[in-house]
């Protein structure tokens, strides 16, 4: 067997679950363990545990403190917790269409602008990039992306906007989004896809899980127009390849 | 079938239920309802499941119409007067509304929700497992937005069974129950000490999604941003300004303000039910003891049943004039209409 990895801290998040911090940054090595033990929980699972939230750097363990108590918990989830992720053998990828700038994303060009260079090159370096789905959160199918090239790294904005569209493709820090439906926002918005992550009555519900690869790729506006449409009566817009 | 008409009804009202579970790891809110004793007892007292869907009523005053039948409800949580055809009806106590009959409930005297259960339960689409209205998401059924008059649910014709009332325990008073963390490191002991030692009040512009408590400002030790991890109901973030914010039921599944502590589950209802303005305080208790008191918990909602008691008509009319009397401290329509439905996160 392989040598075991530090143990995670396991952090009370009340009376009925626990946050298991494998870093307190962000942290691709720190993400892979997260979703590892997402994995390993799903497989065999613990009794008593509801539900578990996977982030960038912790797992969220739901639980019911009527079958299982913190400590035996505790006793159960650090074995597995310390043991070496497994390779990734396979991970689905997603293309995703993304109409960037003009009024589908409205800060394009102050972001040009804030790094010194043109719009074309900050799509070129956006869509350059290979994404990983690190979490899902916030509002559903809202995925944060690990990946993000680091000359497009850049602090949020100063005022966040109260309500930004349902598909904006955004930068935050270092971090890339998949926005699903219209919600507040302080991240720069770089354009709008017509993917939906989430789409109710739709097989599936949920498109992208942890741990999926993205990459995006420019289409023009009324390419946009056609595929949202398409994507409105229930059709999946992005393509999927084999990573 | 019958119908039950919403005949008026104010803001931060909405079908609620036991909530959402399986799919935070997806964003999914869990919603449902704020006060979940309420909840169950409500259903109890009308022969539902404990967290069958309910309309769950905000602070305003509403009103229910029964049609083309008749329509057995039941209230539980926030206590207001409550009269049909001018006879009162006490809380925690079951009532059937003939055909055409009104269910008047005015404005809630201490806390905020009340919940109208309807025997056989509100019938809608299940998305999840739940008819929970998540307004943001879209989501709820058989309305996914906040009611309003003229809404209307198909419902059981009411079964006669003779009326009920249910002796729930005294109200747990002193303060809010909390276990620190997950991130009460992020916090040096004089601010754990200022979070645990002082007098805070829910501020008006609170809603489902989460209670903004005024007091002192929180001091970070490394500043308020921390990486976004996983909340539950009743987490307690501090955001930049230093003022908390205890996460309710229509919470992000995720947010990147580090969380001092959070409120016992037994508790969270209490928190839900207290009033805007209401001095209260925090108490760390330990994990063993907020975990017994969880367990404590579920087993009261699971023994309901062994709480019905036949609604005796004289001791029922004693104890609805009794709530008539101290009508006197109710919150006034000024108060109430600080309750704002905000769409902030």
């Amino acid at each position: 067997m392989a040598a075991t990895l530090p143990p995670p801290r396991l952090l009370p998040s009340g009376d009925s679950a626990v946050t298991v911090e494998f870093s307190r940054t962000i942290d691709d090595d720190a993400n892979q363990r997260v979703l590892a033990l997402d994995k390993a929980l799903a497989a065999s699972p613990i009794d008593g545990i509801t539900e578990t939230v996977p982030t960038y750097r912790s797992l969220l363990v739901h639980y019911d403190p009527g079958k299982i108590g913190f400590d035996a918990l505790g006793d159960k989830l650090l074995p597995i917790a310390i043991q070496p992720p497994p390779p990734v053998t396979k991970a689905r990828r997603w293309r995703v269409p993304v109409a960037y700038g003009g009024e589908h994303g409205i800060d394009l060009e102050d972001v040009a602008k804030a790094l010194s260079t043109t719009p074309d090159d900050i799509v070129a370096r956006h869509a350059g990039g290979d994404y990983k789905v690190a979490m899902i959160g916030f509002t559903p199918g809202w995925s944060y992306l690990s990946g993000l090239d680091k000359s497009l790294h850049m602090s949020r904005r100063q005022n966040p906007r109260l309500l930004t569209p349902a598909g904006t493709i955004s930068i935050g820090g270092v971090q890339a989004g998949i926005q699903c439906l219209a919600a507040p926002s302080g991240w720069h918005l770089l354009g709008r896809t017509p993917v939906r992550t989430y789409q109710l009555h739709r097989d599936p519900t949920f498109l992208t899980e942890p741990g999926d690869r993205v990459t995006f790729f420019s289409i023009d506006h009324k390419t946009f127009e056609e595929l949202d449409r398409a994507a409105e009566a229930g059709e999946i817009v992005a393509e999927q390849v084999d990573a | 079938m019958s119908r039950l008409v919403v005949a008026s009804i104010g803001p931060a009202s909405s079908v609620q239920d036991g909530g959402r579970h399986g799919a935070q790891r997806y964003g999914l809110t869990v919603s449902g309802a704020m006060d979940r004793l309420s909840l169950a007892a409500a259903n109890t007292l009308v022969g539902n499941e404990p967290f069958a869907a309910t309309v769950e009523i905000g602070p305003f005053g509403a009103a229910f119409t029964a049609r083309d039948g008749a329509v057995r409800v039941a209230i539980s949580g926030a206590p207001r007067n409550a009269d049909v055809a001018g006879n009162p009806v006490a809380m925690d106590t079951s009532v059937t509304l003939k055909d055409g009959e009104t269910l008047t409930l005015g404005f809630a005297r201490g806390g905020a929700f009340t919940y109208l259960a309807i025997e056989g339960a509100i019938k809608g689409e299940m998305v999840f497992g739940s008819l929970a209205v998540n307004a943001r998401a879209g989501l709820g059924s058989p309305y996914p937005r906040p009611l309003q008059a003229g809404d209307e649910f198909s419902v059981d014709a009411a079964s006669g069974a003779p009326e009920l009332r249910i002796e729930l325990p005294n109200p747990v008073s002193g303060p809010i129950r909390v276990v620190l963390g997950p991130q009460d490191d992020e916090f040096d002991d004089a601010n754990k000490a200022l979070f645990l030692d002082s007098e805070w009040k829910i501020s008006a512009t609170s809603d489902r999604m989460g209670y903004r408590l005024e007091g002192p400002a929180i001091k970070h030790l490394h500043g308020h941003n921390i990486v976004s991890d996983g909340t539950v109901n009743g987490s307690i973030q501090v955001p930049g300004n230093g003022s908390p914010i205890a996460l309710m039921m229509d919470r992000g599944t995720s947010g990147g303000y580090p969380k001092i502590a959070t409120v016992i589950t037994a508790d969270v209802g209490r928190l839900a039910q207290t009033s805007a303005g209401t001095a209260f305080r925090f108490r760390a208790v330990r994990m063993a003891e907020a975990q017994d008191e969880a367990r404590k918990f579920a087993q009261l909602i699971r023994n309901l049943p062994d709480r019905l008691r036949s609604a005796d008509t004289v001791a029922l009319n004693i104890e609805a004039l009794s709530d008539a009397n101290v009508a006197g401290y109710a919150v006034s329509a000024v108060d109430a209409g600080t309750w704002q439905v905000t769409a902030e996160p």
